[in-house]
């Protein structure tokens, strides 16, 4: 019954007061963040914010200069990366690519690529698929793990405001049928605040953090977004506004 | 027929050939192909070194070699200018090299069978190591075989798979020590590198998976050892060279070919 980790804290992954420098350059201070199953938390923050940093250190490619990463035993990482640059020479399929490091079975595959929306790119070569086919193929190989906790490192970037939200929808169906937890790096603010249960604003440290309606009107985050989160918001209403008249006029 | 020097030679060529192609398509995948140049440059300073010492020169090739490509490969973490760096080693290898050789006074030694191989000179116990030798690097592949292709594809991947890419990368590092010391002997120090790249570069338009392209450079590599071996006997022309030369034209062959299939598949 009882985990290593005590009955407050029941997150499949946590920091506490982690910190990273690149030589003597702070990139990281002070973290602490806790991913819970079953909920969706967005990371956001300016360029060179530490964002990435952040999900390299969670996934073990960069080392803490200090502070403490805490894993469950029911961790399991499913890992989507920022892009993926698979040189010309190197052959490859969907196929043969999902099966990397390990081999699963056939109806496995299909189930993965089924929910990722890419079963018809099975036996496509990885370096003719276009970006939106490519971030599918991402998340399918990230499923098939079974992950406990996804880590989408801007998995949108590239893709279009419907590719977008079609992502965004797809995240939540995986969200509700296996509880995972969700850690998503984002600069989609305006979809940011739809799909997010809990909203981080980093930059270096965490400068605010809450549900996303509390970051959205908070100073801190005016202060670091300034004029974008005008505009942000701004189309944010926009689309909105566009899609109740949409919804009016076929009503009507 | 391990008496006869034609068969000995050919199955030594068989199994550098066998060790090298796959080895070779991650020298490509990952374009570390400066990077073999270097390790199998630094053979000639192998050479000097085991002449001096009295040991074996398979054992001092290898030491050296492993010795660079750990150099190498350490350097190229700390992100200096790899291009360069590699360049300047690959060539002060072979020159200090060959300056050691110098040294080594009272034996007299073929420096010519170091730098383009010797192959028909391949003795039994030569046999035992060259395979020895190809059988370890082919084990070693075929144990990392999926945790070497994630690495390559993308290191966070690995990382977020519990695979250390630093891992890997030593034990592709190994394996090229290794492919350099059980080469040496077949096609020489200038063109080890050669039999890495050309194999794996000629298999590439005609595979669609990374063990494909593998199996196929192994092959193709194995008919340029033994067809090599064979033109060099017919024309009387250096063994390695010719065996290089014959890749090169299998390479050339591949290339037309595959841009001819590109051409007629656009047409219809």
């Amino acid at each position: 019954m009882f985990s290593r980790l005590s009955a407050t804290d029941p997150a499949l992954l946590a920091t506490k007061q982690l910190t990273v420098r690149f030589g003597q350059q702070p990139v990281l201070d002070n973290i602490n963040l806790a991913l819970r199953p079953g909920r969706i938390v967005t990371l956001i923050g300016p360029n060179g914010s530490g964002k990435s940093t952040l999900v390299k250190t969670l996934i073990g490619a960069i080392k803490p200069s200090a502070g403490r990463i805490i894993r469950s035993p029911d961790l399991s990482v499913g890992y989507v990366p920022q892009r993926l640059h698979i040189d010309p020479t190197f052959p490859m399929t969907v196929r043969r690519f999902i099966n990397l490091p390990k081999r699963h079975a056939s109806h496995e595959i299909g189930e993965a690529l089924e929910q990722a929306g890419a079963e018809h790119l099975l036996n496509a070569a990885m370096n003719h698929l276009s970006g939106g086919q490519l971030q599918r193929v991402l998340l399918a190989r990230a499923l098939l793990s079974r992950p406990t906790l996804l880590l989408l490192d801007e998995a949108t970037q590239g893709l279009d405001h419907r590719g977008v939200a079609e992502f965004y929808q797809r995240i939540e169906q995986i969200r509700q049928r296996s509880q995972c937890a969700v850690l998503m790096v984002s600069h989609d603010l305006h979809v940011v605040m739809r799909a997010a249960d809990h909203v981080i604003c980093l930059n270096g440290h965490i400068c605010c953090e809450g549900q996303p309606e509390k970051v959205a009107s908070s100073p801190q985050y005016h202060a670091i977004f300034g004029d974008q989160t005008a505009s942000t918001l701004a189309f944010y209403r926009h689309h909105h506004a566009h899609h109740d008249d949409e919804a009016l006029r076929h009503a009507g | 027929m391990l008496d006869d020097f034609m068969w000995r030679a050919a199955l030594a060529g068989l199994g550098v050939g066998l060790a090298a192609a796959p080895l070779g398509c991650f020298v490509v995948w990952r374009r570390m192909a400066y990077f073999g140049d270097a390790t199998a440059h630094a053979a000639i300073l192998g050479v000097a070194l085991a002449l001096l010492w009295n040991i074996s020169i398979f054992a001092g090739v290898m030491g050296v070699a492993l010795l660079m490509a750990l150099c190498v490969s350490t350097l190229s973490g700390k992100g200096y200018a790899m291009d360069t760096l590699l360049g300047v080693m690959a060539h002060s290898a072979l020159a200090i090299g060959l300056v050691a050789v110098s040294f080594v006074s009272g034996v007299r030694i073929d420096l010519h069978a170091y730098l383009f191989g010797d192959i028909l000179a391949v003795g039994k116990t030569d046999l035992i190591v060259i395979w020895s030798g190809a059988f370890l690097v082919i084990s070693l592949m075929l144990w990392r075989w999926q945790a070497l292709l994630t690495t390559t594809l993308n290191e966070e991947l690995a990382y977020a798979s519990h695979i250390d890419p630093r891992r890997e990368q030593l034990v592709l590092t190994l394996a090229l020590a290794i492919v350099v010391a059980v080469a040496l002997k077949v096609v020489g120090a200038l063109l080890i590198a050669a039999l890495l790249i050309i194999p794996a570069a000629t298999a590439r338009p005609f595979s669609r998976t990374p063990e494909q392209m593998a199996l196929i450079a192994a092959f193709i590599a194995m008919v340029a050892t033994t067809g090599g071996l064979r033109a060099a006997y017919l024309f009387d022309t250096p063994t390695g060279p010719t065996i290089v030369s014959l890749a090169a034209v299998f390479f050339v062959i591949s290339t037309l070919a595959s841009q001819g299939f590109q051409r007629l598949a656009r047409q219809r």
